[in-house]
């Protein structure tokens, strides 16, 4: 019988030829853990009196979530993090080199690696054609220092996307389309396999925003095959020697197959608290907004700052809504400063954040006042996840933002385009 | 061993901001202080309430979310002896395991708040007390249980110097 895309980077991994629901010990190529779990995953490794790397190059410490740290534990937190990267030689990304799976993606993943991270959004390195999955701390822990960790096989859910997305729609709308249909716990265990002519065409930043958002169907990877769009971003990333084609086998078997067709898909908005309570635009009645947010691991890239750029270029933020852009790493800001789009932003009235997830953890730079409204490119609208439980998060595409920073509510980013 | 203890009851889809919220970011590398937060956002006054031994008792898809280990680790720093529910989020599900708090998937329509609970591991029971009726649930995974007997993730590898998951 065939293999699906987990079935067979995982079977590599475990030396044998597996199927989905088996138990195994995996290798592992790569982990990640950044400042918010990283510290318990060291402190895990102290007990262990395990303090070391089985594989430094490629073992990364992000400090990203609070960034520049605003309080003195956070600080403490980051030394213990910053000492035990020199100690074992795993590899820092401090402040200002941006979130952990932008920054793994840019730098470290390649097609057919296993990728653990304490971070539940770790799945985006499905993208890549890696089999990326969140854990804990003390299971990324015990992968840092063995190499190895061990999972369940998954089944797949075949995820198959057809036509052609309107102007203003984007694979942001798709994946909240997505959610909304299966739910919040839809591929609870499962591996998603993103596939169809849609996602064959679709350029490697918005294919990341679609498995970024696995994890909020429950599942545990949101895996695409690579071909030559995934080839053509490792040669603009100096490794283009690490490319690989992976496919599923034709015959490999699924759990479930589900159809989506994008030719009439709206623009669409999750409403508070939680993402798979989804509306498409046309059924949204003024909503006010007061802060609205671009940036995040779902969509901080260049490409989601470009076509706010487009849309406030010219243009000024509603004076009672206030905007905050962070680009996902300082190779993107860096870019986005090159062509001018920090400057037309700026312009428009945007407070620029240093790369990092800027307000999306609830830590600092964008804390929500009681009763006030957000909406953001990012992928998580529960209750308190802003940094207050009497805040009410609203999830969109960037293009959906920016339109809503103009106008001070909700909007159709396609009247700006 | 029998676990025993009161139910607080929750409903579907409490996540692990309600759990351990992001506001208290801070205070991650200070479990006893954070553990006086555990479910804030569910029920403001959960962790004043509840007694040594006690039981949360959820929805579906309970734990979903961030991979915050934290958010086990305080539940069961607060004492509570077991959570229980239809469904659980996957990384909540297995940070609870690595963390030696016991979790529990079994029909809790039929548990309600304030209902005596006697949980029974081994055999695989839900006794409720108040209602006189007998929930089962099935076995964890070998792998699972071995690391849950030894108390954690951290203890199984105290132990045994590897993985054992035959």
């Amino acid at each position: 019988m065939g293999k699906t895309l987990a079935e067979k980077i995982l079977s590599e991994h475990a030396d044998k030829e597996v199927k989905a629901g088996e138990l195994v010990i995996v290798k592992v190529d790569v982990c990640l853990t950044q400042d918010g779990t990283g510290p318990l995953a060291v402190r895990q490794l102290q007990k262990l009196n395990m303090e070391k790397a089985a594989n430094p190059d490629r073992t990364v410490l992000f400090l990203d979530h609070a960034s520049p740290s605003p309080r003195r534990e956070l600080s403490n937190d980051h030394m213990l993090l910053r000492e035990f990267a020199r100690k074992t030689g795993a590899q820092l990304s401090d402040i200002g080199d941006g979130v952990c799976h932008q920054v793994i993606f840019e730098n470290y993943l390649n097609p057919g690696d296993v990728l653990i991270g304490a971070d539940s959004h770790t799945c985006t390195g499905g993208a890549m054609c890696a089999f990326s999955t969140g854990m804990g701390s003390t299971d990324v822990a015990v992968g840092i220092a063995l190499g190895k960790t061990w999972m369940k096989i998954p089944e797949t859910f075949k995820i198959v996307v057809k036509g052609k997305f309107q102007k203003g729609v984007f694979s942001k709308d798709l994946i909240l389309h997505i959610i909304g249909t299966i739910g919040a716990d839809g591929a609870t265990y499962k591996a998603l396999e993103f596939c169809g002519e849609t996602i064959e065409n679709m350029p490697i930043n918005e294919r990341m925003t679609l498995s970024n958002m696995a994890v909020e169907a429950g599942a545990k990877a949101g895996l695409i095959a690579s071909d030559d769009i995934t080839k053509e971003f490792l040669i603009s990333r100096g490794r283009g020697e690490k490319f690989r084609e992976i496919k599923p086998d034709p015959d490999a078997e699924y759990e479930k197959e589900l159809e989506f067709d994008v030719t009439n898909l709206e623009p669409t908005v999750s409403f508070p608290h939680t993402v798979d309570n989804t509306k498409p635009i046309s059924q949204i009645k003024s909503v006010k907004i007061h802060q609205a947010y671009i940036g995040t691991c779902t969509n901080g890239r260049l490409e989601d700052l470009e076509i706010a750029a487009k849309i406030l270029k010219g243009k000024k933020r509603h004076p009672d809504t206030r905007l905050i852009v962070v680009p996902a790493s300082r190779e993107i800001y860096k870019k986005a400063l090159q062509k001018g789009i920090l400057e037309i932003l700026n312009d428009a009235g945007a407070s620029i954040n240093n790369p990092g997830c800027g307000p999306c953890v609830g830590v600092h730079q964008g804390v929500l006042g009681n009763g006030e409204a957000c909406i953001s490119s990012q992928n998580r609208n529960f209750k308190g996840r802003m940094g207050n439980p009497e805040g009410f998060i609203y999830l969109a595409s960037p293009a959906t933002v920016a339109a809503s920073a103009i106008k001070g509510e909700i909007a159709d980013p396609r009247e700006f385009l | 061993m029998i676990l025993k203890g009161k139910t607080w009851k929750f409903g579907d889809d409490i996540s692990t901001d309600h759990i351990a919220p992001g506001r208290y970011f801070h205070l991650r590398s200070n479990l006893p202080e954070l553990a006086k937060h555990v479910l804030e956002d569910a029920d403001p006054e959960f962790a004043q309430k509840m007694n040594k031994g006690d039981f949360v008792v959820g929805g579906n898809n309970f734990g979903l979310g961030s991979s915050r280990e934290h958010a086990p680790t305080i539940i069961k720093l607060a004492g509570v002896s077991a959570v229980l529910a239809k469904s659980f989020a996957r990384i909540f599900f297995r940070n609870s395991i690595n963390v030696g708090l016991p979790v529990i998937v079994c029909d809790t329509d039929k548990i309600d708040a304030g209902d005596e609970l006697e949980v029974d591991l081994q055999k695989g029971t839900v006794y409720n007390k108040t209602k006189n009726i007998t929930l089962t649930f099935p076995p964890l995974p070998k792998a699972m249980t071995n690391i849950l007997n030894d108390g954690g993730l951290v203890a199984h590898l105290q132990k045994h110097g590897d993985f054992v998951i035959d």
